[in-house]
């Protein structure tokens, strides 16, 4: 029976629950991994049931996890993440320099193209790649070597890599977003990388529309318009028409512009999905009002969505990577909270459920369409 | 070879798979780093997650103790106490009291 499975990294473990395509009923399976902080799950497009977890602690450092059953088993695979060469400096908080340090992985994506291949965002930041399903991982060294890396600074997160976008078309571009480093591209597989931050400002930078620096939340794009990149910054919301080389903002009237994810509707690659938060020191929604904002103009005009979601009193954030689509028709919408709420829609935000109330701090959601 | 008795933290020993202590055969004088090497042979999973994968030395959260003793600033050379070589004690790797 088709269906769906989201994928729930949370601080103390991972949860995998599922419903059929009519999103209503759901089942808990967790935690995975109890006891660790589970960054990330993320499941192949090419294989649903092979599915990559990032896990990790203060004492123990990261591990990875795959399944090749759909998470009912797990095999722990290669966990050492080594820079290449000489691995330079970028800045701490306070402007002076610190060398890079392997600290954890935040992002898993597996290849569209190729199913022994995944792409791993870590911190500090640097973008992996796994050719073998994960037992082994080398580094993509031409983006940390880009030029800019002395000039890159950490976000309150730590210096890392948390987006990866794959053009479905064309295997050679990858885009990848640094907090607080900005958004670079690559059109040749990963080997060298060109900034994507023109028209973007920053006023925590001393030069505000400065090419590097800036602390982007979450990008995100439509497979049918891989020229189209929507952005999550730490303020602003933007888009670009052109793979990154320029940016609009289309904040329009969200009642604020800070915020961390960004999602892009699965059949609508003009509808987009943010999360506004108060501001960068009030990490909850406005009013107290958990409120999912969709444009369905590609920016500019948003709509608040609110049935079914807390009005009252809801002062928890949402992270970058806890918003989610899956692409069922019409498209379920999932996102999870800080303070361990997930909520679903199954009809394109109109209307929400919650899932599941008492989960740790969620850390990301995803979510798989399984036959 | 020498028999260790090693007890491992809650989430070591679920990453391993194993319940309680374990038992590796340990070659030569049976050091500290011998050890944690004959352990990572037995559970390839462990590597990195006690001692880092590029410099080898051990993580700082975790500490070593043995026979009432703190040895986790000992050199890695350094032998274990007879006790633990003659299988009557245990070398315990413990995750510090850093918050939950």
């Amino acid at each position: 029976m088709e269906g769906v499975r989201i994928l729930v990294g949370t601080a103390k473990g991972g949860f995998i629950i599922t419903s059929d395509r009519s999103r209503r009923d759901w089942t808990v399976d967790g935690p995975h991994f109890g006891g660790w902080v589970v960054m990330h799950m993320n499941g192949s497009p090419m294989d649903p049931d092979r599915i990559y977890a990032s896990q990790w602690t203060d004492w123990h450092g990261q591990v990875v996890q795959r399944s090749l059953d759909g998470g009912r088993s797990w095999e722990p695979m290669g966990n050492e993440f080594a820079y290449e060469g000489e691995v330079g400096t970028y800045r701490t908080f306070d402007g002076s320099p610190a060398p890079w340090e392997f600290k954890k992985v935040w992002h898993l994506l597996p290849s569209p193209h190729d199913q022994d291949t995944v792409y791993a965002g870590v911190e500090d930041a640097s973008l992996f790649r796994s050719r073998d399903g994960g037992a082994s991982w080398t580094e993509l060294p031409g983006l940390r070597t880009h030029g800019s890396g002395e000039h890159w600074q950490p976000g309150a997160g730590g210096l890392c890599l948390h987006t990866i976008l794959l053009d479905p078309e064309n295997p050679q571009r990858i885009y990848v977003a640094i907090s607080a480093a900005g958004a670079f591209r690559s059109d040749d597989g990963g080997a060298s990388w060109e900034v994507a931050t023109g028209g973007l400002e920053s006023d925590f930078l001393p030069e505000p529309a400065s090419p590097v620096g800036h602390c982007v939340h979450k990008m995100a794009l439509h497979p049918s318009h891989p020229d189209t990149v929507f952005m999550q910054k730490h303020w602003d919301v933007c888009r670009s028409d052109d793979a990154g080389a320029t940016w609009t903002e289309v904040s329009g009237n969200l009642p604020s512009d800070f915020g961390f994810p960004i999602a892009v509707h699965p059949h609508e690659p003009e509808t987009l999905y943010v999360v506004p938060i108060l501001s960068d020191t009030e990490h909850y929604p406005p009013e107290g009002k958990l409120r999912v904002y969709r444009s369905r103009t590609g920016g500019g005009e948003w709509e608040a969505l609110t049935r079914g979601l807390p009005q009252d009193d809801f002062y928890h954030n949402i992270l970058r990577d806890a918003l989610a689509v899956d692409s069922l028709d019409p498209a379920g919408v999932y996102l999870g909270t800080t303070g361990g709420h997930l909520y679903a829609s199954p009809d394109g935000g109109d209307q929400w459920q919650a899932v599941a109330e008492g989960l740790p701090r969620i850390l990301s959601v995803e979510v798989q369409t399984v036959p | 070879m020498t028999p260790v008795r090693i007890a491992l933290p809650a989430h070591l020993r679920n990453l391993a798979g194993v319940e309680g202590e374990v038992q590796v055969e340990v070659d030569g004088p049976a050091t500290i780093s011998d050890a944690l090497d004959a352990l990572e042979a037995s559970y390839p999973m462990l590597a990195g997650t006690i001692r880092d994968h590029e410099s080898g030395e051990r993580r700082d959260f975790l500490r070593y103790f043995t026979c009432g003793e703190d040895i986790s600033h000992h050199r890695p050379d350094t032998p274990l106490p007879e006790p633990v070589v003659r299988g009557e004690r245990v070398f315990r790797v413990v995750g510090a009291i850093a918050g939950g």
